[in-house]
C-alpha cells in the first residue's frame, strides 16, 4: 500500500489516494499530439461534444416521453413540444445533433482515409470507429422511431422488413425483431430500451476503446510524418516548444479544439432554432398510420447512400430476383468500410492521399460517388434516376474491388510508397 | 501565430468540407422535395373556373328568398336568431356531416364561390368525384323561386354578406370553416360531426390539425386549402372557398396551435448564437495565444 501522509491540501490529498496528478499527465498536459495538423483534427473533440448534447437532452425528453404506441405522438409533440418549458429547444437539440453528428461523422471518416489515418499499427482506430459508426447508426433509426410519426412507423416498416432477406431465418428474424408480426407496440417498447440504455451503454464502451487504442499507436498528422514521440516530447517538455512536433493535448491541442467546436456551436444553434426542417422531417408531425402508406419513404440523409445501394439493383439479373441481389449489395456497403484498412494493400507506408495519385482519384471519385448515391437515394426512383442510381451503385462496388489493386501496384512501382 | 500560408491552407479545406457539404444539402433538401412535391400554381382566391356573376345582390329580398329557399330546413343561422334544426348527433346521422351555420358565411366565404355553391354545390366544392345522382351530394341543390336564378342567388349572398360580423377572431373562423370534420386537439377543439358517420361519409377519418403546420407549412397550406385537388388529387376534402383573408387567419390559427414556441424559438435563437459567437472569439483569442509559444 502506498505511503499515506498528511496531506498539504485537497490536491494531495486526492493524489495520495487516486494519483490525480500522474492522471492528469497522462490523459491531458503529456498526451502528444503532433503540431503539424489542421481543423479536421477537432471533428473528435467535435464529435464529443455533440455526443453530449445529445445525451443531456435525451435525459430530459427522456423524463416526459411515453414509449407507447397510443401517446408517444402526443408525448413529444405536446407535452415536450408545447407543455413543457423549452422542451421544443431540448427535442430540436436532440433531433438536430443527431443529424449533425453524422455529417461530422462522415468528415472525420474522409479525414481518416484521405491522411491515411487507418493503416500501419492504426487499423483499431478505425475498427472501433467503425463499430462506432454502426452503433450511432442502431441509435438513430431506434431514435427516429420514438415520435411514433408517419415516417417512424414506415421507415421501421421497411428497414425491419430487410431481414426477412436473410435466407432460411429471415422471416423468423424479421418477427423476432419485431416483437410482433408488424411493426406495432412491442416493437416501439423495445426500440425505446435500444435507444435509452443499451446502445448508449455499448457507444460509452466503444469511445472509450477508440480513445484508448490511439493512445499507442498516436494520432495521425498531415504529412504522415513518423514522429518519435518520446523525443519530441523531451524537447517541448525541455522548454523547445518551438522545435518540437507535439504539443500536449492540454491546453495547446484543446485551445485549438474549443475554438473550432465554438464556430460547429454557433451554426448548430442557428439550425436548431431557424433551419431545423432537414433534421425534423415534416412528415414525420403526422401520426404514424398502418392504413396510409406515405408516397416517398426514404430514410434520413445519412442512411441515403446505402439505401440507394439497396435500391441500385432494380431488375433482375440471371435468374435472381433485383431484390436479393440489392440486399448482397446492401450487405455489402455496410461491411465494406469495417475492413476498410485490409484492403489498402500498401501496408508499409503511409502518406496523405495527395501523395498517393492513384489514390487520390480513387478518393475523390468515392467521396463524389457516395453523395451521388445520397442525392438519388432519396429522388423517386424512377426512369433516369433510377439508372443513374444503378451506375453509381456498380461505381460504388468496383471502387473497393479495385482498392486492393491500386494499393497493390502502388506499393511495388514506388518501390514501397508514392512519398 | 500561425503563418499566413497555412491559414490559407485551413481555409482552403474548409472550403472544401462546406462545398460538399453544400452539395448535399441541396440534393437531398430543395432539390429532391421540389422532385418530390411538384410545383403547383398559385392559390386563386377569385375562383376563376366558377365564374362570376354581374348581378348585383339585394339583402332585403335576400332575406325573404333565403327563408323560401328551405336553407333552415339544414342550416341554423344563430346570427339571425335562427337555430339549427337538430342536435349535432342527428345532424350527423342524416346528412354524414353537420351543416354549417351560415352566420359567418358571407364574411369568410368568397361571395363568387357562396353563388357558385348554392346553385351546383359538387361543382363548388369539387366533390363531383365523389357525389353523383346515385350519391347525391346532401346539400340540395337551388333551382329558383321561378325569378331569375341568378338574381335570386345574388340576393341571397347579399344577404349573408349583411349579417356576418365584420370582423372574426382566428380561432372562429377555423371553428366555421373546418371544426366541422376536423379536430384541433391541442386547442381542445373536436369535430362538431360523430365521427363514426364523419367515415361513412368521407371514407376516412379526416385528420387532426394540431400539428399540420409542421408536417405541411405554409405553402403547401395555402394551395391546398383553396383547392385540395390541385395538391391531393382524388381526395374527399372539399374546396371550402374561403376568402383569402379568411384563409390566411385559418393558417395562422393552425401555426398559433401548432408552433406554439415560434416566438420564443426565434428570439432565443438570436441570442444562443450571440452567446456562441462571444464564446467562438473568446476561444479564438485564447488559442492564438496559447500557439503563439509553440510557433
Amino acid at each position: 500500500m502506498a505511503e499515506i501522509r498528511k496531506a498539504t491540501g485537497f490536491i494531495d490529498w486526492l493524489d495520495q489516494r487516486l494519483a490525480v496528478n500522474k492522471f492528469i499527465k497522462v490523459m491531458m498536459t503529456e498526451y502528444w499530439i503532433p503540431k503539424n495538423i489542421n481543423f479536421l483534427w477537432a471533428m473528435g473533440v467535435v464529435l464529443m461534444v455533440l455526443f453530449m448534447v445529445l445525451i443531456v437532452s435525451g435525459i430530459f425528453l427522456l423524463m416526459y416521453y411515453k414509449p407507447d404506441i397510443k401517446l408517444a405522438f402526443d408525448s413529444v409533440n405536446y407535452t415536450i413540444m408545447q407543455e413543457v418549458e423549452y422542451g421544443w429547444l431540448w427535442r430540436h437539440m436532440h433531433g438536430v445533433a443527431a443529424s449533425v453528428i453524422f455529417l461530422v461523422i462522415y468528415i472525420h471518416m474522409f479525414t481518416g482515409i484521405y491522411y491515411g489515418s487507418y493503416k500501419k499499427g492504426r487499423e483499431l482506430i478505425w475498427l472501433t470507429g467503425m463499430a462506432l459508426f454502426g452503433m450511432f447508426s442502431a441509435e438513430a433509426f431506434s431514435g427516429y422511431m420514438l415520435p411514433w410519426g408517419q415516417m417512424s412507423y414506415w421507415a421501421a416498416q421497411v428497414i425491419t422488413n430487410l431481414f426477412g432477406g436473410i435466407p432460411v431465418i429471415g422471416e423468423a428474424l424479421v418477427v423476432w425483431i419485431r416483437g410482433d408480426f408488424l411493426v406495432a407496440d412491442a416493437t416501439l417498447t423495445r426500440f425505446f430500451m435500444l435507444h435509452v440504455l443499451l446502445l448508449p451503454l455499448v457507444i460509452l464502451l466503444l469511445i472509450a476503446v477508440h480513445f484508448y487504442s490511439l493512445r499507442v499507436p498516436h494520432v495521425n498528422n498531415q504529412e504522415a510524418e513518423e514522429l518519435d514521440f518520446d523525443a519530441e516530447a523531451k524537447k517541448y517538455l525541455d522548454g523547445k516548444k518551438v522545435e518540437s512536433k507535439v504539443v500536449p493535448f492540454w491546453p495547446v491541442f484543446l485551445s485549438k479544439d474549443f475554438f473550432v467546436v465554438g464556430v460547429a456551436l454557433t451554426v448548430f444553434f442557428y439550425l436548431v432554432c431557424f433551419h431545423y426542417d432537414f433534421a425534423m422531417d415534416p412528415i414525420n408531425f403526422d401520426p404514424a398510420n398502418n392504413m396510409k402508406t406515405p408516397a416517398h419513404i426514404y430514410p434520413e440523409w445519412y442512411f441515403l447512400w446505402s439505401y440507394e445501394v439497396l435500391r441500385g439493383f432494380f431488375f433482375d439479373i440471371g435468374g435472381i430476383a433485383a431484390m436479393d441481389i440489392g440486399l448482397a449489395a446492401f450487405g455489402f456497403a455496410n461491411v465494406i468500410f469495417m475492413v476498410f484498412p485490409f484492403l489498402d494493400r500498401n501496408t508499409d507506408h503511409v502518406a496523405p492521399a495527395h501523395k498517393r495519385p492513384a489514390f487520390f482519384i480513387w478518393f475523390w471519385v468515392l467521396l463524389v460517388d457516395m453523395i451521388v448515391l445520397t442525392v438519388y437515394g432519396k429522388l423517386p426512383p424512377t426512369g433516369a434516376n433510377a439508372w443513374v442510381g444503378f451506375g453509381a451503385t456498380i461505381v460504388f462496388i468496383t471502387l473497393f474491388i479495385v482498392l486492393p489493386i491500386i494499393t497493390k501496384m502502388e506499393a511495388k512501382c514506388c518501390h514501397g510508397g508514392c512519398k | 501565430m500561425l503563418s499566413w500560408g497555412l491559414q490559407m491552407k485551413e481555409l482552403k479545406i474548409l472550403a472544401v468540407v462546406i462545398f460538399f457539404t453544400a452539395v448535399v444539402y441541396f440534393g437531398v433538401e430543395p432539390f429532391a422535395h421540389s422532385q418530390m412535391h411538384p410545383h403547383v400554381a398559385p392559390a386563386d382566391f377569385a375562383f376563376k373556373d366558377l365564374g362570376a356573376t354581374e348581378k348585383k345582390g339585394d339583402a332585403a329580398k335576400g332575406a325573404e328568398t333565403f327563408l323560401s329557399a328551405g336553407c333552415i330546413g339544414c342550416h341554423g343561422v344563430a346570427a339571425a336568431n335562427m337555430p339549427a334544426p337538430m342536435d349535432n348527433a342527428s345532424a350527423s346521422a342524416t346528412f354524414g356531416v353537420v351543416p354549417p351555420d351560415l352566420s359567418s358565411a358571407g364574411a369568410i366565404y368568397d361571395k363568387n364561390f357562396l353563388a357558385a355553391l348554392i346553385k351546383e354545390p359538387t361543382k363548388a366544392l369539387k366533390v363531383e368525384h365523389k357525389f353523383n345522382e346515385t350519391r347525391p351530394h346532401p346539400m340540395i341543390q337551388f333551382f329558383g323561386l321561378g325569378g331569375d336564378l341568378d338574381q335570386e342567388v345574388a340576393d341571397i349572398v347579399a344577404y349573408l354578406q349583411s349579417i356576418a360580423p365584420a370582423s372574426i377572431d382566428d380561432k372562429k373562423v377555423f371553428a366555421d370553416a373546418c371544426q366541422r370534420c376536423h379536430d384541433m386537439k391541442y386547442d381542445k377543439l373536436m369535430s362538431t360531426t360523430d365521427k363514426t358517420a364523419l367515415m361513412a361519409y368521407m371514407g376516412t377519418t379526416p385528420p387532426d390539425l394540431s400539428v399540420m403546420i409542421r408536417s405541411r407549412g405554409n405553402e403547401y397550406l395555402t394551395t391546398f386549402i383553396n383547392n385540395p385537388q390541385k395538391q391531393l388529387a382524388g381526395t374527399s376534402m372539399p374546396r371550402v372557398g374561403l376568402t383569402e383573408k379568411a384563409q390566411n387567419q385559418v393558417v395562422a390559427y393552425m401555426d398559433k396551435v401548432g408552433d406554439r414556441k415560434k416566438a420564443e424559438r426565434e428570439s432565443l435563437g438570436y441570442k444562443l448564437i450571440a452567446y456562441m459567437l462571444v464564446f467562438t472569439l473568446l476561444a479564438y483569442a485564447w488559442k492564438v495565444k496559447i500557439w503563439k509559444q509553440v510557433h
